[in-house]
């Protein structure tokens, strides 16, 4: 049975798309049929964080007008054959999306793959509504930081009444994916702590990717973080939410907690 | 709270949290009436222009988010020929 995730957030900048490419990429690894889409209509960038942006030839906004046919729209990764990615489109913008239209495309991806993952653009308006519109599981992606926090609540309450299965009376499964976090500035007082987060916000939480530069370095080179270098830390905090995605129980580890005497006495003191 | 803590300058985190908690309480009791604001002054304006009649621009209507209590403000201004209307 195809499950179609949302990847969303709200506020721009806080790792929807390295999010999403990084799950993806982690359930592919599972070996299970995947396919990443991109909404973001008019700036695009889940290619390029695949490795794939000279690859495109036909995009959603195609598919959805007639102008090409799924197969031809999907671009098979390199890496991993059970991994796909479903660009969207750089020219256009976002009226060439239309509900009837996205209902039709997720509709033939269900028929084909395990997991359908939306990278939602930012904001609230025709491209984030119609990426959230018929997902059963969304992914909340926060960074701990007001404004973000913030934004995350709204996308939230979005979530449970815009979407089909809140119209239909149904839910839409939420969880909190908490990126960029660093456990020492957290520690100190300067950053909203994992459980301050969870208590604002109210739902389960995902998993939590600390601030790491092989974020960075996997975008650069065009690669997933969890295909890029699988033993990194912000790797390790992917595949495990992609397992907890699937439905196996993990206790939940804060990156970077495990700090010896040396870096308790000295790493306050530095701050 | 550490030793080093007791000497540090106040933390910021604290503030943060608690700022959400106050913002988010009220804007999640105002989803879905966002315009509670816009419609309050549209049926106070009808309900004051069966009796007088008023300049639709000088109403004022104000809310103000506490911690614990939201004020509505409404001023109205009539001016002192305005025709009152049989009651």
């Amino acid at each position: 049975m195809a499950k179609v995730i949302v990847v969303t957030s709200g506020k721009g900048g806080v790792g929807k798309t390295t999010s999403t490419a990084a799950l993806g990429a982690a359930l592919a690894q599972r070996n299970e049929k995947t396919v990443v889409v991109d909404f973001d209509v008019g700036l695009r960038n889940l290619d390029l964080v695949m490795g794939a942006e000279r690859r495109v030839v036909y995009d959603l906004v195609n598919v959805i007008q007639g102008d090409a046919k799924l197969p031809q729209a999907l671009i098979r990764d390199k890496r991993l054959e059970t991994l796909h990615l479903l660009p969207a489109s750089q020219t256009r913008d976002k009226d060439n999306l239309t509900a009837e239209g996205v209902e039709r495309v997720i509709g033939e991806l269900k028929q084909s793959f395990d997991w359908i993952i939306c990278d939602s653009p930012a904001g609230i308006e025709r491209g984030a509504t119609l990426a959230m519109r018929h997902a059963d599981v969304a992914v909340v992606v926060t960074n701990p930081e007001v404004s973000s926090v913030r934004d995350s609540d709204r996308i939230i309450g979005l979530l449970d009444s815009k979407t089909a299965r809140a119209e239909r009376g149904d839910r839409v499964e939420k969880h909190l994916l908490l990126t960029r976090y660093d456990a020492a500035r957290a520690e100190r007082g300067d950053m909203l702590k994992v459980e301050d987060v969870l208590e604002i916000l109210s739902i389960p939480l995902l998993g939590i990717i600390p601030e790491s530069m092989d974020v960075l370095r996997a975008s650069n080179v065009g690669t997933p973080v969890t295909l890029a270098d699988s033993r990194s830390a912000p790797a390790l905090a992917y595949l495990d939410a992609a397992r907890r995605l699937a439905g196996e129980t993990l206790p939940v580890t804060i990156p970077g907690e495990k700090r010896g005497l040396f870096s308790k006495i000295f790493g306050r003191r530095a701050a | 709270m550490s030793l080093f803590n007791f000497f540090a300058k106040k933390t910021s985190a604290p503030t943060a949290r608690e700022r959400l908690q106050v913002l988010l309480a009220h804007e999640r009791a105002t989803v879905g009436h966002s315009d509670l604001v816009a419609q309050l002054r549209e049926e106070i304006l009808a309900v004051i222009a069966k009796h007088v009649q008023i300049d639709r621009d000088k109403v004022v209507v104000k809310m103000d988010r506490g911690d614990k209590v939201s004020t509505l403000e409404v001023d109205i201004e009539i001016p002192l020929n305005a025709g009152v209307r049989a009651a």
